[in-house]
């Protein structure tokens, strides 16, 4: 169950390389995070699950069955999309941006209108921004309409290319938060594409690191590869020897402080 | 008395009002022309130039075509028809398509490509048909771009459709082609005066429709 890359392979018109022989398999509720940097690969492989981009070799499976043999619009209208910078209607109201798909799909307008403040008030946002057009919200509130947009058809499977990547880091915070309150309710099966490996790390039951071609560097849960780094590239990446990934404690009026390579503190061990 | 009182009199004179070469009549006829012109050039213009705009495909080789339409001279195109096809409207008419296309096509193409494409992908990408994203999004966000091809269009074949009295019986330029021929100049002016005030009356019509087509996206127009 869940989403498998069966040895799958990009190659594009021009013989640029994009993905070459990527296997992974995306357990049913958990989180894949996809990190690289650009050239990796990363999205390719992301919009391979619903057909956004064929792949040259191999085959993508939902729930054991064929993306191939799929109708491509039907596929797409199952699976929730957040794109990169909210990638909302410019000339629909949110409310209709988030009601997209209920409507593509026959949800008579007011019912989908309905569900779709629901949502908003699900991603945080209050449903009164629901009358206003995209360009009135900030970059945040933006990302989170793309959720809502994302969850309105109630699909299994999430997608998420770098959903916050263009907001500030204390912003971005908030986000993440949300969104792991939100899987913790939903347990959707997410793939996210992110090149913030503290992203990764926080968001994904899974990791993969790609190198550029999108070959995999190494494959494990985020305490897998902090605790053994495949190799080289892997430890630069992820960046074992900056000075806030190696912590100790030191002890300061009976308490143990943990403290970074650098000597500044951390927080309390408790 | 100046030319230019002249040729107000002339038009105000009720003797040129009423009757099959009254100005009325010659208005509606001259109206008649230009909105067939540019109607049958955008039945094909139009799809066409959204098909290229949508698809990105074939960009290069229609551009080309249609800058080397623009550049045929209308009136010796409209003679060689002319003697093609004789006497009457349709080697005006036709002329006047080739005149109005390459504005439209312009305008499909380029109001279509302009539409956000971030937007436009995240649309696909959730599910969207071709068709769908071509009605619902591509074509609302560049509807006042496709209105201004329209706009460009009209105005062109307003003025030129003054031609079509070369060779057929039709419209306001006839005032000018019989007015130098038997130097009336007052009736010539009175005749390009006509087809001044009604591309004016025209350009403001659309240049309403083309502010109202504008999408409404809660931002400030810059």
């Amino acid at each position: 169950m869940g989403i498998e890359f069966r040895d799958v392979g990009k190659t594009y018109p021009d013989g640029t390389v994009a993905v070459t022989g990527f296997s992974c398999t995306v357990p049913s509720h958990r989180t894949l995070a996809l990190v690289g940097t650009s050239g990796s690969g990363k999205t390719t492989l992301m919009r391979m699950v619903n057909r956004m981009v064929e792949p040259t070799t191999g085959t993508v499976l939902i729930d054991e069955r064929d993306v191939q043999g799929l109708d491509k619009v039907e596929l797409r209208r199952s699976i929730g999309y957040v794109p990169q910078a909210g990638g909302l209607l410019p000339h629909r109201r949110v409310v209709d941006n988030v009601a997209t798909v209920p409507v593509l799909t026959g949800t008579p307008k007011r019912a989908a209108r309905e569900a779709a403040l629901a949502l908003l008030e699900l991603v945080g946002l209050d449903p009164a921004l629901g009358r206003r057009y995209p360009t009135q919200l900030s970059g945040g509130q933006q990302q989170r309409v793309a959720v809502a947009r994302a969850l309105a058809a109630e699909p299994n499977i999430l997608l998420m290319d770098e959903p916050f990547g263009a907001v500030d880091p204390i912003v971005r915070r908030g986000l993440q938060d949300q969104l792991l309150q939100l899987q913790a309710e939903l347990g959707k099966t997410i793939v996210l594409v992110t090149h913030d490996v503290d992203e990764a790390f926080r968001l994904g039951d899974e990791v993969v690191i790609l190198r550029t071609g999108g070959i995999v560097a190494q494959t494990g849960t985020p305490k897998e590869i902090m605790a053994a780094p495949a190799d080289a590239f892997v430890r630069d990446f992820i960046g074992s020897d900056r000075a806030e990934r190696s912590l100790r404690t030191v002890e300061v009026d009976g308490l143990s402080l943990v403290v970074d390579g650098d000597g500044r503190p951390v927080g309390v061990l408790e | 008395m100046s030319l230019f009182g002249d040729a107000l009199s002339w038009i105000t004179d009720g003797a040129h009002w009423g009757g099959p070469t009254g100005i009325d009549h010659r208005i509606v006829q001259h109206l008649l022309v230009t909105f067939a012109a540019v109607a049958l050039a955008a039945l094909l213009a139009l799809p066409l130039g959204v098909l290229i705009g949508h698809t990105g495909r074939g960009r290069l080789v229609v551009v080309a075509l249609a800058g080397a339409v623009r550049a045929v001279p209308t009136l010796g195109l409209l003679t060689l028809l002319g003697l093609a096809l004789g006497i009457g409207i349709e080697a005006p008419l036709l002329a006047l398509v080739a005149l109005a296309f390459p504005s439209l096509l312009a305008g499909a193409y380029a109001g279509v490509e302009a539409a956000d494409r971030g937007a436009v992908d995240a649309a696909r990408a959730v599910g969207m048909s071709e068709w769908q994203l071509v009605t619902r999004v591509e074509i609302p966000l560049g509807a006042d771009v496709i209105l201004g091809g329209i706009r460009a269009a009209t105005l062109q074949v307003v003025a030129t459709a003054t031609l079509a009295a070369y060779i057929s019986d039709t419209g306001l330029g006839r005032y000018l082609f019989s007015g130098l021929k038997s130097r009336q100049y007052d009736e010539m002016l009175a005749g390009a005066l006509l087809v001044a005030g009604l591309a004016l009356v025209l350009d403001l019509a659309l240049a309403t429709l083309q502010r109202a087509s504008r999408p409404t996206t809660g931002k400030v127009p810059s």
